[in-house]
């Protein structure tokens, strides 16, 4: 969907808040300064102890599979199946999908290694281009990213 | 034991399509069929807990005291997912031990045949404009990117999160309980399916998210059912053949899900339904061993496996081991959905919460025909709503 060749000025949006594209992608936690809850959304004050101070937090970029499905029924424009996971990221849990697996349970198992990659979901109207986040076999060579 | 709160009459409609009726027909329906099973009227009803899910700003409640009497009691309508109807009985529960009623209605009611998945989110167009929104700034819909909110994919994940941990349980497993439900429904005439099918036919049947296809998956049906609760006391003046039909209320207890670490990206329904089953127990006075029958929230047969051990049917981490026992199975130590459950029964959202109260009350009372649990004394029913809620009652036949 993008031209290699205009990548160079490509105005990119991250999908989430939490997605930090730069200088290397991560996700970013809002973490409770008083009790170290994390959390990705924004929230009022801590669920866990009603702390209302917070500090963002890089999430390590490696983890382990926790546990998976694949869906079979994807809203438009988005491919299905797909394989959503919850990734353990070092103690941080982590909801994404794996990308550059093919989707059947042969090829997914709990426990598997895995590191955040990120793809594109095209350009708007104004050639903004949104940028997903997902994670990648370990294991696999490192040719995924936009 | 005049502090006791007991089901005095209940009344279930048949789950699955009901093109010519509305909700407000199939609720009116329910609760005329509790009020005949009771053997009073709506002039003895001191309150009413309502719920209807997806009409939740309807006012339910008001609607079909409009078809059933009008007498101007306190109405609740009460919206709590699919622990809705559990929440709608506790409002009566709650009326009776604080003293505020002698009898209270409860109802449930939803219409959600031909209804697809549910809580999946949706996608945005694509390619307008790309612009931040909500608590997490996202530019689309997050269904497919950032792993999933479905209904089934969420079960499929809690069941398999199980399975890592625990080790025994597969997609062959998970089938084989989605049997066991679909096989119960047989003898139960009010079951939306009723036909059975094989482990291989349902592993074999359309995948929704895997690990479960979609005979694996609660089925979206339309029903209502309703419930008239009495208090110890009032019971005593009624007939010896109330009292005897009446099945006592050994324990009613709601949760929220505490704080987890995990729940932030995954619902975690194990916390919730072991802190509710604990109370539950210590309340009542009794254990799971005693359990002669359990009507638990398998709202996917992923979720059925996790719900053994979070109701302390069997030991932690052994759910697997105990569903390949056989204890499960009707004829089993602990038979589980002997109605069918969700899957098979049925889910009409709203009604689910009374509807596994009348089975298990059915049972207590000896009139369940074919399907009869034979000397049913204590029983069990569990609803999780996700957000989320659990509703946990624990019911034992009359002694009178």
């Amino acid at each position: 969907m993008i031209s290699p060749a205009t990548e160079d000025t490509i105005v990119r949006v991250p999908i989430v808040d939490y997605l930090v594209l730069d200088p290397e992608p991560h996700l970013r936690a809002h973490e409770c300064v008083a009790c170290r809850a994390r959390y990705f959304d924004r929230r009022n004050a801590c669920a866990n102890c009603s702390g209302a101070e917070f500090a963002e937090v890089d999430v390590p970029t490696t983890g382990v599979l926790s546990t998976y499905t694949i869906v079979s029924f994807a809203p438009p424009g988005v491919d299905a199946p797909f394989v959503a996971a919850i990734v353990d990221c070092q103690g941080t849990s982590v909801r994404g999908k794996l990308l550059n697996v093919t989707p059947t349970p042969d090829n997914v198992a709990l426990g598997m290694p895995l590191r955040l990659a990120t793809y594109s979901l095209g350009a708007d109207r104004n050639g903004v281009v949104a940028i997903g986040y997902g994670f990648d076999p370990a294991d696999r060579k490192d040719m995924s990213g936009e | 034991m005049s502090d006791d709160v007991w089901i005095l009459g209940i009344h279930m409609t048949r789950f699955g399509k009901h093109p010519g009726k509305d909700v407000v027909d199939l609720a009116s329906e329910s609760v005329l069929g509790a009020l005949a099973d009771a053997g009073v009227s709506m002039t003895d009803i001191d309150v009413i807990g309502a719920g209807n899910l997806m009409g939740a700003s309807s006012g339910i409640g008001q609607q079909v005291q409009k078809q059933v009497g009008q007498t101007g009691i306190p109405v609740y309508n009460v919206v709590n997912a699919c622990a809705t109807g559990a929440t709608a009985l506790r409002v009566a529960y709650l009326e009776i031990k604080a003293g505020e009623s002698d009898m209270g209605l409860a109802f449930g009611v939803e219409k959600l045949a031909g209804a697809g998945l549910l809580a999946g989110g949706s996608g945005t167009a694509d390619g307008d404009q790309w612009a931040p929104q909500g608590r997490l700034g996202a530019v689309t819909g997050l269904e497919g990117h950032t792993g999933t909110s479905s209904m089934p994919g969420v079960f499929a994940q809690i069941g398999l999160d199980y399975a890592h941990r625990y080790g025994g349980a597969d997609f062959e497993l998970f089938a084989r309980i989605a049997e066991k439900n679909h096989a119960h429904s047989t003898l139960n005439p009010l079951a939306a399916h009723q036909k059975p099918m094989s482990a291989a036919q349902i592993m074999a049947d359309v995948m929704v998210a895997y690990p479960n296809t979609r005979p694996m998956c609660s089925a979206n049906v339309d029903g209502a059912a309703a419930a008239v609760l009495v208090s110890g006391e009032r019971l005593k003046k009624l007939s010896a053949e109330q009292r005897r039909r009446a099945v006592k209320i050994s324990a009613s207890v709601l949760t929220s899900d505490p704080w987890q670490e995990s729940c932030q990206v995954l619902p975690d329904v194990s916390t919730l339904t072991k802190a509710a089953a604990r109370k539950a127990y210590e309340i009542a006075g009794v254990g799971p061993g005693d359990l002669n029958l359990v009507e638990l929230h398998d709202c996917f047969a992923t979720a059925e496996l996790v719900h053994y051990d979070n109701l302390m049917l069997c030991e932690e981490g052994g759910a697997a081991d105990f569903f390949n026992s056989g204890a499960t199975w009707r004829d089993g130590g602990t038979p589980v959905n002997v109605s069918g459950g969700l899957e098979s029964k049925g889910h009409p959202i709203a009604a689910t919460g009374i509807a596994n109260i009348w089975e298990v009350a059915t049972h207590l009372r000896g009139e369940a025909g074919p399907r009869q649990i034979d000397g049913a004394r204590v029983g069990l029913t569990h609803v999780i709503g996700i957000g989320q809620a659990c509703a946990i009652h624990i019911l034992e036949r009359s002694a009178a």
